[in-house]
């Protein structure tokens, strides 16, 4: 505990009580940590935060469709030592020269402790996580072309990421400390917007928080705006002066916040039914339910 | 020690492992709870909650588990004048919070319970930096502005927000799995629903990377590319969904329901059709039910094959001549010359892989309007609820045969 590593945010990242705990949880017990939430709350800024923080080197694995567990570790270039073989020049009999380390590969042998990010794990086959189970918990793994074993110089720090596409297998969670990144609340929302446009005005913000968190409130929204979509939204409405007042009534820009059509729809009728009385809510309701052809 | 914790945890249905139990209490004994409640509901909360949508049952459980932990005011009250002029708060280094946690272990909750409340009856003057009484600055459990592994704070400084209340607010409620959510939910549900093969017809367009290095090696050396048929998803899918009258109320959930499946781009072959209250000889085309787009259900089943996985989504709900009798169609002017039974029974002998998703709550089932109807058709179709468990019921359902 003496020599720790204490994660205490940074000051372009706002970072919640809660979020920070589990961070250090997860690098007192060096066990990878798992982050979930919203598109839009930060999941990835987060290792880029934590890195700083600890002044440690971050090294990001992105992972796609495609990626296999195997491309994290080393990749043996046959097709290059074949080539050799053939055309070039160099001694094919090395076979050290053609693995290729991946990501992961490149944390174990990295010189310093690093911030390994594996970002959105979710995107990858079913079997991903299960297939790195082993490399993650002790850090090792064996290369049967050159019979060497790599292992961590350093135990990374392992930071995942997790849009939630799909159920991770439960072998997988029971190894990692779990977090899940709430939508920040609205005073919260608001350093976030301040650390990105310092000197935007106080009214135009708080109105503009009160619209967004209104909006995100309209049941049945398909596609809720986020972090991302605010501050372009805040911008947009500074860039293009709208007066304060306004912005809850009129709610200028609506395209840089929503972008499903059916959306669009829905908060304009309920931007125009706020408006209206009883009776005709009611109508406006009847209509609704027979637009929807139910 | 806090075992019946675990216990609570997994009544609540939460899936906790000892494994994990296990990395909770290592975590435990290297002081990651800062010695505090709230620093515990976090620290359990990271370590054994691996989902958003366990976090509700998460708080209720621990809301169960350490009801009355927080001290009441009236103890502190009691308490108070014990406490005051405490010492200043007393720091403890990390070796001898460690020596202390050897010494002491960390008592379990009901036995620090018993302790406090005889304490409470036997103390009758104020004990600081001390090892047993209620006080300050020391060693004992019971106090503040000191250190013990497992203790109770009274009175003085918390650290953060008190646990039990953060638990009470039962913040994650709306990410429960076992409540509705919405069209993304949905999506990420029916993505289940797939099997991959090669052998769906098409151009052979990919490089099989290990067939073109088995063929040139057999070939000397010399390059001999092996083409195959990029893997696809070979699920086909039939929608049959009731429309009008009782499915009013749900056209919400229903429509959520529809744009995700709509979304759902990986199927290769997707079929909607609507129904009202129970199918017959026609099926329509639109949700409007327009007599005039229909199709006969007898042609849909002669056309297609067996291999479509049929989800029916209705609340089954009606009254039993419009399951049961010849001429039971609520529209007077379809009359149909076979009760809705026999159609539904074809129906799932012709689609081998079926389930039905009732959008009124599984507890309602033996007691609402229309139970007779809606047990007639569990006999027939396998019923899941229409929320997210349901459907990942239902799909689990779809990928093998009854």
């Amino acid at each position: 505990m003496s020599n720790q590593l204490i994660f205490k945010g940074t000051e372009d990242y706002i970072v919640s009580d809660d979020l920070r705990n589990s961070v250090n949880i997860s690098v007192a017990l060096s066990r990878p940590l798992l982050i979930k939430g919203e598109p839009g709350t930060g999941k990835t800024v987060l290792a880029e935060s934590v890195a700083r923080s600890l002044g440690l080197k971050l090294i990001v694995w992105n992972i796609k469709s495609t990626t296999k567990a195997q491309d994290g570790l080393y990749v043996y270039d046959t097709v290059q030592r074949l080539y050799d073989s053939q055309f070039g020049d160099h001694d094919v009999s090395d076979i050290k020269r053609y693995i290729k380390l991946g990501k992961l590969g490149e944390a174990f042998t990295s010189e310093e402790r690093v911030v390994l990010l594996i970002d959105e794990i979710d995107k990858a086959d079913l079997e991903f996580p299960n297939d790195l189970l082993w490399e993650l918990d002790v850090m090792n793994f064996y290369i049967p072309e050159t019979g060497e074993t790599i292992s961590a110089k350093h135990r990374p720090i392992v930071i995942i990421t997790s849009n939630a596409e799909k159920e991770l297998p439960d072998a997988f969670l029971r190894r990692c400390v779990f977090h899940y990144i709430d939508f920040p609340n609205e005073e919260m929302m608001e350093e976030i917007v301040y650390v990105h446009f310092p000197d935007i005005q106080k009214k135009l913000l708080h109105e503009a928080l009160k619209a967004f968190y209104w909006l995100r409130s309209i049941p049945g929204l398909q596609k809720k705006p986020s972090t991302s979509e605010l501050l372009d939204w805040v911008q947009a409405l500074a860039v293009g002066g709208i007066a304060p007042e306004n912005i809850t009534k009129e709610l200028p820009f609506l395209g840089t916040l929503l972008k499903k059509n059916q959306d669009f729809d829905l908060t304009l009728r309920q931007l125009h039914s706020r408006g209206m009385d009883g009776r005709e809510r009611e109508k406006d309701k009847y209509f609704r339910s027979v637009m929807r052809g139910y | 020690m806090y075992t019946n914790f675990f216990y609570q945890l997994r009544q609540e249905g939460i899936p906790v492992s000892i494994t994990e139990w296990m990395t909770l209490m290592e975590a435990l004994y290297a002081g990651l709870a800062n010695s505090s409640l709230s620093g515990f509901y976090y620290l359990a909360r990271a370590i054994l909650i691996k989902s958003e949508s366990h976090y509700d049952q998460y708080d209720l459980a621990f809301q169960k588990y350490f009801q009355g932990v927080e001290t009441p005011q009236a103890l502190v009250d009691q308490v108070s004048k014990w406490l005051e002029n405490p010492l200043p708060p007393k720091m403890f280094s990390e070796e001898e919070r460690n020596a202390l946690l050897e010494k002491l272990g960390l008592p379990d909750w009901e036995s620090l319970k018993a302790a406090l409340a005889e304490r409470l009856r036997t103390q009758d003057s104020p004990h600081h930096g001390g090892n047993k009484w209620i006080g300050t600055g020391g060693t004992s459990p019971f106090g503040h502005s000191g250190f013990h592994p497992g203790g109770i704070r009274i009175g003085g400084k918390s650290y953060g927000q008190s646990a039990v209340k953060v638990a009470a607010e039962r913040n994650y409620r709306s990410y429960r799995r076992d409540e509705t959510l919405g069209v993304r939910q949905f999506e990420i549900a029916l993505r289940g629903l797939r099997q991959f093969s090669t052998r769906v017809g098409g151009a052979k367009t990919e490089l099989d990377l290990e067939g073109t290095i088995d063929e040139t090696c057999r070939n000397a050396g010399k390059l001999k590319l092996v083409w195959t048929r990029p893997r696809k998803n070979a699920v086909k899918v039939i929608v049959f969904m009731d429309s009008g009258g009782s499915m009013y109320r749900y056209a919400d959930i229903c429509s959520q329901l529809f744009t995700a499946v709509h979304n759902a781009s990986h199927f290769k072959d997707l079929q909607f059709y609507y129904f009202h209250n129970c199918i017959y000889d026609y099926l329509y085309l639109d949700a409007a039910c327009d007599s005039r787009r229909t199709i006969k259900t007898q042609d849909l089943m002669s056309n297609l094959d067996s291999d479509y996985k049929a989800i029916l989504v209705g609340d089954a709900a009606m009254a039993p001549s419009e399951l049961l009798m010849v001429d039971g169609n609520i529209f007077w002017d379809m009359s149909n010359d076979e009760p809705g039974i026999t159609w539904l029974k074809r129906l799932a002998r012709k689609f081998p892989y079926n389930a039905w998703l009732n959008p009124i709550p599984k507890a309602q089932w033996n007691w609402t309007y229309g139970r007779q109807t809606i047990n007639a058709i569990r006999e027939i179709f396998p019923m899941y609820e229409l929320t997210l468990e349901g459907l990942d019921q239902a799909i689990k359902k779809l990928m093998v045969r009854k």
